[in-house]
């Protein structure tokens, strides 16, 4: 693992990590002098490691959602699929880089695959606008599920944002327009569409490429309503001391229930995708192996279902959620 | 316009108290021209000088907008629960109890049926004095009853938004009611059954990026501030001023996601000839 980018839990983890490199580049081989400092060193790092990753907290895990290295769609596309053709643009205004999608095949069979794209430096995360889709980004997305639509491909979508962008540009040409158009467009699609949060899943911003048959989680990833962060500036206001809006942070996190495990509890998801011990950054070729699993898994039943009972079953799915009582 | 606010009278003198002035002259919030109150509710709440709109109590455009003794009311009963055990400086449910002591209802939405001039409709008002109109699984599941009793009883629909968007304390299952109001709108859009989308101030976030802007044909009252985000977010990320009106109904429509800017005095007749039109060939002209 890269050891520039990590997160302050990680700290710990990372120094063993380096020093078991250096000591391995003191001794190559197995066989070498400092073979059992070393194999001492990676016991102790793997217990630590399990330690502190059997115990996140949520907002430590909004945190690995977000981390820097953590895997986004155009890493995943060429690993679990093969002959990916990207589409460009909207037809209306522009092609919004936050958002890429195109054709590819899944173990031979055609799909189309969408998603949102952040960038791993500064350059490429201006580029991407931090994975922040425009209007033209949810409506060139609404562009590629009707063609998938119209040539009978399923839909493979992967939800990776911090929220739609809240700008001058996104307001003038229509952000919500675009957002409500395409929930609504996509739960009467004719294709089966099969969801993955991989890292972030910020409200409408998420929601406007996230209706579908079945909603997956990547294990680390969050999906909510509001961000930890915007739902602390909109309870607690400003504060000064960082100590307390970190604390603050902690609590809305924990106060919205955002992990996969709680949306599981929530009966708002489908399932959980599994990632490696410390999360997908810490072996991008597992987690993507574990993520083309379940996506050959529930796109296997999916594929099974005839266009009537996909639709009513979608349908039924959304008509369901909420909880409330009536006196 | 004699019975303007009867039902509010009746129904919720909390409300009226903090919306409407007391006693017999106010000022006009935007222009600060002195008003009698009496001229005022004559105008509907609309001060004559600069056209500023008032707000109005959400049962107050059941009295605009439906004809007398037509409204039915449904699913009033219908609670917020608290699935997150969601707590701030505040537990939820003590802001659901505040809120309901406040406005003399269980959510923030009204939805029942009556008639416009004669049309059967399913009319749903949302109330921006519970908790900002915001959006939770009650509303949610209000708004949708209200889209399956305009497809089961193949009326048009109405909706009055006024909404700050998804209700934080009720979270992902907030943000989901996006989902199960849209999903059911395309059914109604399916069949051809005519939706008006009224908005007023302010309509955004949520409920802007949900069923508020999915009408057949969507107005709004003047000056009202609709949108995605919110000013200041977007003021924030941009890090500059934001330019004059931005956000407005004006702007809106100016940009292409506003049919019509319709003062309030004129709502009702602006809705009724909508429907006039689109739903032509079940009227019966008598």
């Amino acid at each position: 693992m890269d050891d520039k980018y990590y997160l302050e839990f990680e700290k710990p983890i990372v120094e063993l990590d380096r020093k078991i490199r250096e000591m391995k580049e003191l001794a190559p081989g197995d066989v070498g002098w400092l073979r059992d400092e070393i194999a001492e060193l990676e016991e102790r790092r793997d217990k630590l490691q399990s330690d502190v990753y059997s115990g996140l907290t949520r907002w430590q895990r909004v945190q690995l959602a977000r981390h820097p290295l953590r895997p986004y769609t155009l890493d995943y596309i060429p690993i679990i699929f093969t002959d990916f053709i990207e589409l460009h643009g909207d037809r209306l205004f522009a092609d919004d880089k936050a958002l890429v999608g195109g054709f590819a095949r899944l173990d031979g069979d055609p799909v189309m695959v969408v998603g949102q794209q952040k960038g791993r430096d500064v350059k490429q995360r201006q580029y991407r606008n931090f994975g922040m889709c425009h209007p033209e980004g949810y409506r060139k997305a609404l562009r590629l599920f009707k063609l998938a639509e119209k040539y009978e491909l399923p839909i493979i979508i992967f939800v990776d944002t911090p929220g739609a962008y809240p700008g001058i540009g996104a307001e003038e040409r229509g952000q919500a327009e675009a957002i409500a158009r395409n929930i609504r467009e996509m739960s009467v699609l004719e294709v089966p569409i099969l969801i993955a949060i991989i890292g972030e899943g910020a409200s409408g911003g998420a929601l406007g490429i996230g209706i579908g048959d079945t909603i997956l989680m990547m294990e680390n990833s969050w999906y909510s309503v509001i961000s930890p962060e915007g739902c602390a500036a909109i309870l607690w206001k400003e504060v000064e001391d960082p100590k307390q809006a970190e604390a603050n942070r902690i609590q809305a996190a924990d106060a919205l229930k955002v992990t996969a495990e709680d949306l599981v509890n929530l009966n708002i998801i489908d399932g959980v995708i599994p990632e490696p011990l410390g999360g997908a950054h810490r072996d991008p070729a597992r987690a993507a192996e574990y993520l083309k699993k379940s996506l050959l898994d529930h796109l296997k039943i999916l594929m099974n279902k005839d266009k009537q009972t996909l639709l009513l079953e979608r349908l039924r799915k959304y008509r369901a959620m909420g909880v409330f009582m009536e006196t | 316009m004699v019975d303007w606010f009867n039902r509010a009278r009746k129904g919720t003198p909390s409300a009226e108290k903090r919306d409407i002035p007391d006693g017999v002259w106010t000022k006009c919030q935007s222009c600060n021209e002195i008003l009698t109150v009496m001229s005022l509710d004559k105008n509907f709440w609309v001060c004559p000088k600069c056209e500023f709109h008032f707000r109005i109590p959400a049962v107050s455009y059941i009295s605009l907008l439906i004809d007398p003794d037509t409204f039915e009311e449904f699913d009033a009963d219908l609670v917020s629960m608290d699935p997150l055990e969601f707590k701030d400086l505040k537990k939820y449910p003590e802001r659901i109890a505040s809120a309901r002591k406040k406005t003399g209802r269980n959510d923030a939405v009204i939805c029942g049926m009556g008639k416009i001039e004669g049309i059967e409709i399913s009319f749903c008002v949302m109330d921006f004095e519970f908790i900002g109109g915001s959006m939770g699984s009650v509303v949610g599941e209000k708004v949708a009853r209200a889209i399956e009793r305009s497809i089961s009883k193949g009326v048009p629909l109405v909706i009055v938004s006024c909404s700050g968007g998804a209700r934080m304390m009720e979270g992902i299952l907030s943000l989901m009611q996006m989902a199960k109001t849209s999903t059911l709108l395309a059914m109604l859009n399916k069949l051809k059954i005519p939706f008006i989308s009224i908005l007023t101030n302010p309509t955004t976030a949520g409920v802007m990026a949900s069923y508020a802007s999915l009408g057949d044909v969507i107005i709004a009252e003047p000056k009202a501030l609709l949108g995605f985000a919110g000013p200041r977010v977007i003021a924030q990320t941009i890090g500059g001023e934001l330019p004059p009106g931005f956000q407005s109904s004006e702007f809106f429509r100016e940009h292409g996601f506003l049919d019509k800017i319709v003062s309030r005095p004129q709502l009702k007749k602006t809705t009724t000839q909508l429907l006039q039109y689109m739903w032509h060939q079940n009227i019966n002209q008598t």
